[in-house]
């Protein structure tokens, strides 16, 4: 039991770190959730890698300074995610091939202004994260992004949800239908940014898709499944942190493969549609 | 008049798929959209719901709500919602994005789905429905939007006699009800049978009125052909003015 509970209580660090990553667990997984709804789930794979030279140039101008690299990074993404939606709409280039596009050009640049000043360390640092060295402002930052994903995601539920399930009717019936998708991306680029922070870029897309695509395996409901992919993520990060605590790992990617972990186990054996219960069905009338 | 069209022109990329039509649809009536693949018809209920921009032209329509159903809709069928769910977004104009879902609309629910012949399929998941209870799911929702001017895209196709039938009542209520309704169709047999105006159109209007004056074998024939004689990619538009001839 100490082994479970020691690290939290004796170490103000594994505490601060432990306080992030549920932040980022309550805020990032609704996000993941409606991802994987709409069929987006690489798009946030791809917004992932579009905030990298944003964070960059926050870097170069002002060193590794929380507040210079997230508004980089907040930019960053935003730029992409209009211009990929600007040319999906007014081109005959889809909105996959449009996004792929800018994400690739914004990942080169990226990759090429951290090298220019910084060293590989500086790198690291910025594809890794440092959920195990986060100071006030940084706690502050991931607490206040989870509140304001929140908040939106409860203003713009059910437009959101039509959008997701009859895309054509929302706009048939309103002009939510353009908001709501932008507000939407907005909400992805916000909470990769907070994840980078603690998970880095490569790794924050991580804690926002895998607890979602956990919970498709045990919920078949969408609040159910916002519900359970919260919990999963939790559970991934106490998981990680003490792999990581105990075991001397890098503790980023130590949460998000306690995440997958809890993937496969539900992949495998969850009572929804898992490989256990297409293998195995129940007698039908049996329910 | 629930419907005025003057000289429009809708298309893709300047192609026109709905070539210079001029119509009139009276409030309350019921028409039918007929015409060969390709003549226009699910182009002009896109351009009636905004969907496309008209190229020239005007429409204007005094109906205050309108609803439409698409021919291929684009529902998510996999996504995790009830049927319950899914049919009250029809009262998106009364609840809109932030207003209660109250006891009445919740009746009001379950009074659409009866009328659809799906009493208690209210919690089931819009997953588990065939293509012809996924259609009367669609009905029910377009009963909620209580709209004044109804498009309905090919509302019948691949459907069985007795759902389309019963989804045929649905619409003469709408009739009956005062409501303009306008639906694209391709059995001829029903049309002549149930509706009482059609519009043939063959990217033009071949003809519009009492249906047993429209479907003639003559129209028929004039509207196959014109259709096949359309250029497609002639250069400038040089139709010949039928009227003003």
């Amino acid at each position: 039991m100490s082994w479970l509970i020691d690290p939290f209580t004796d170490f103000v660090f594994m505490q601060r770190a432990l306080l992030g990553c549920l932040a980022i667990s309550l805020g990032a997984t609704p996000v993941g959730v409606f991802l994987m709804l709409r069929r987006m789930s690489l798009t946030g794979d791809a917004m992932a890698h579009a905030i990298l030279p944003g964070a960059a140039v926050g870097y170069l101008v002002a060193g590794l300074n929380l507040g210079a690299m997230t508004i980089g990074g907040v930019v960053a993404g935003l730029i992409v995610a209009v211009l990929t939606g600007a040319v999906a709409r007014f081109t005959t280039l889809r909105e996959d091939a449009s996004l792929a596009a800018f994400y690739l050009i914004s990942l080169a640049l990226g990759v090429l202004l951290v090298s220019l000043k910084g060293s590989n360390v500086d790198l690291m640092h910025v594809l890794f994260g440092t959920v195990l060295a986060l100071d006030n402002a940084a706690l502050i930052l991931l607490c206040a992004i989870t509140t304001v994903t929140l908040a939106t995601l409860a203003l713009i539920f059910r437009p959101l949800v039509l959008e997701c399930a009859d895309p054509r009717f929302l706009a048939s019936v309103s002009r939510w239908s353009g908001p709501v998708h932008f507000i939407f991306l907005a909400l992805v680029v916000l909470n990769l940014v907070a994840g980078f922070q603690a998970l880095g870029t490569l790794m924050a897309v991580g804690i926002m898709i895998l607890p979602a695509a956990t919970a498709r395996f045990w919920a078949s409901s969408i609040s159910g499944m916002l519900i359970v992919a919260a919990v999963a993520a939790s559970i991934a990060s106490v998981i990680g942190l003490l792999m990581s605590y105990h075991a001397g790992l890098p503790s980023g990617p130590a949460i998000i493969l306690a995440a997958g972990c809890l993937y496969l186990l539900s992949l495998g054996f969850g009572p929804v549609g898992s490989l256990f219960t297409r293998a195995f069905p129940r007698p039908h009338l049996d329910a | 008049m629930a419907l005025k069209l003057r000289d429009l022109t809708l298309g893709y990329d300047r192609h026109p798929a709905v070539h210079h039509l001029n119509l009139d649809l009276r409030e309350g009536s019921l028409t039918a959209v007929v015409g060969p693949n390709g003549a226009g018809k699910s182009t002009l209920l896109k351009g009636l719901i905004g969907e496309i921009s008209p190229l020239e032209g005007r429409i204007d329509r005094s109906a205050r709500r309108l609803a439409y159903l698409p021919q291929l809709s684009e529902v998510d069928r996999s996504f995790p919602v009830s049927v319950g769910a899914f049919v009250a977004m029809g009262l998106w104009h009364s609840a809109g994005a932030f207003g209660r879902i109250t006891g009445t609309a919740a009746a009001k629910v379950a009074e659409a789905l009866a009328a659809v012949g799906l009493t208690g399929f209210d919690r089931r998941p819009i997953s588990a429905l065939s293509g012809g209870q996924m259609q009367r799911v669609m009905f029910a929702r377009l009963l909620l939007q209580d709209a004044d001017l109804i498009l309905l895209d090919e509302p019948f196709t691949a459907l069985d006699t007795r759902t389309a039938g019963e989804l045929l009542q649905v619409v003469k209520r709408w009739h009956g009800e005062g409501r303009t309704v306008l639906a694209v169709l391709h059995d001829l047999d029903a049309v002549r049978n149930h509706f009482p105006d059609t519009l043939l159109l063959a990217r033009e209007k071949v003809a519009h009125g009492p249906t047993a004056q429209v479907l003639t074998a003559e129209n028929l024939f004039r509207a196959r052909q014109q259709s096949e004689a359309f250029v497609e990619t002639a250069p400038v538009c040089d139709r010949v003015e039928l009227g003003a001839a």
